[in-house]
């Protein structure tokens, strides 16, 4: 069978509807899906959920699909660098539900993983925890938290083979496997494209059984929020 | 006088132990890794997927795949790994982290802490705040004694909290403090801060050190 496609527009075909939820992977503007988030852009759906860790910032990475007002609802742990995210949020025209990070990824990786709910002391005697079950394991409150699936997944890694398998980089690494198990479809965006065979299998991050779709991403921005760099001793 | 932001981050590292595994927040938190003691070994955690963060990148050799949990561009060391945000997460929650050092809004006596809304402006999420309270082994707080004059120390939080009971010590510009089931306890007072100027900028009780007033 053929995951490859020629580009983040045909990689997505079929697979895009209004009122859809949507995970993307990255970290900040690090190891973003950005070629499959511009095309879900050029693709005009609407009344979007999505889940990730941020929202990007303005005019680039999610910062796009807000831009565009194609999105109704975030779930997210911090979006603090984007601009026309708090205006849309406090104009109401977007929903935001605020997770702990650590809790984000965690129901995202049960939601892959076939786990439902888990107990986490995280956010106990916080609003996160408001309307949750309360529960004591060995003397310590614990908070119920549910699991977390999309519809559709997009992420970036580094490298693949054509079965799908990834390996990311550094830390672009972040939100991109746990997300890539809890997509019902999942489409990777990938910098290198090799044969199998030439990703040797013991440093494989993701399964290649994650992965519907591979779209070779040839001419990416890869842009850094923040520049930050030191002084050399001459 | 009262101890100056690098001061107050150089009294902080002096909580570091050798081989310890430790998380600094944004803002002042980030200035401890200037002031690591010399002789010991501390592999520096950045929640977004890296354990051994390395400093800042000479220009020129910034890697866009290569970032910190404030964004900022880093460099790797010879003891680096990479990981993924469950897992990161997972050594956070798990325990596996000796300290976590970072700002606050406000502290209680009771150790709850609130440093991540303020109720009627935008909020901007907690990221991995609420995680890094509740399961890192030691929590330090590093923050100014007082905003716009206001203490920051307070009987109990009046903004919405991050962690109930979570914070071990306070690092202000003024002093020490330390909380525990007891309540909390001036241990040390900046040079030439006066006792009576701690109490008058803090609202919480607290009991001091025997020997230090």
């Amino acid at each position: 069978m053929n995951k490859i496609y020629c580009d983040a527009h045909s990689a997505l075909a079929g697979l895009l509807q209004n009122g859809m939820t949507i995970m993307s992977g990255g970290f900040g503007l690090c190891g973003i899906p950005e070629t499959l988030v511009a095309a879900i852009r050029d693709s005009g759906v609407s009344g979007l959920t999505l889940i990730s860790n941020n929202a990007g910032i303005d005019g680039a990475g999610l910062g796009l699909l807000l831009e565009t007002r194609q999105v109704c609802k975030m779930i997210s742990s911090y979006v603090g660098e984007n601009q026309l995210f708090a205006d849309l949020y406090l104009k109401g025209e977007l929903e935001i539900e605020f997770n702990p990070q650590g809790t984000l990824a965690e129901r995202i990786r049960a939601g892959g993983a076939g786990i439902p709910a888990f107990f986490t002391k995280t956010g106990v005697g916080t609003l996160v925890a408001e309307g949750k079950e309360i529960r004591e394991f060995d003397g310590d409150s614990y908070v119920m938290e549910r699991s977390l699936v999309a519809d559709l997944a997009v992420v970036h890694a580094w490298k693949a083979d054509s079965e799908g398998n990834l390996v990311y980089r550094k830390t672009a690494r972040n939100f991109n496997p746990v997300m890539a198990t809890a997509g019902r479809i999942t489409v990777a965006e990938v910098e290198h494209l090799v044969e199998p065979g030439a990703i040797d299998p013991d440093q494989i991050h993701t399964p290649g059984i994650f992965v519907d779709r591979i779209v070779h991403a040839t001419s990416l921005e890869k842009r850094i929020e923040q520049r930050t760099v030191r002084k050399r001793d001459n | 006088m009262s101890w100056s932001r690098d001061e107050m981050a150089s009294r902080a590292a002096a909580e570091l132990k050798d081989g310890y595994y430790v998380n600094l927040g944004i803002g002042i938190p980030t200035l401890v890794s200037n002031f690591i003691p010399p002789g010991i070994t501390v592999q520096l955690q950045s929640e977004n997927g890296m354990l051994g963060m390395g400093p800042f990148p000479f220009e020129g050799e910034e890697d866009p795949d290569l970032i910190n949990a404030g964004k900022q561009t880093i460099t790797e060391l010879p003891s680096t790994s990479y990981f993924d945000s469950a897992q990161s997460f997972g050594m956070i929650r798990g325990g596996h982290i000796d300290v976590s050092i970072l700002g606050a809004m406000q502290v209680a006596e009771n150790g709850d802490l609130a440093n991540w809304m303020i109720p009627g402006r935008m909020v901007k999420g907690m990221g991995g705040a609420m995680d890094l309270v509740a399961g890192v082994k030691r929590v330090i707080v590093l923050m100014e004694h007082t905003a716009r004059n206001e203490p920051k120390l307070l009987r109990r939080c009046t903004l919405p909290l991050t962690g109930k009971g979570v914070v071990d010590m306070v690092i202000t510009d003024l002093g020490v403090f330390t909380i525990d089931p007891e309540g909390m306890t001036l241990t040390e007072r900046a040079p030439g801060v006066a006792l009576e100027k701690i109490r008058q900028r803090t609202e919480a009780s607290f009991a001091v050190r025997s020997g230090l007033a």
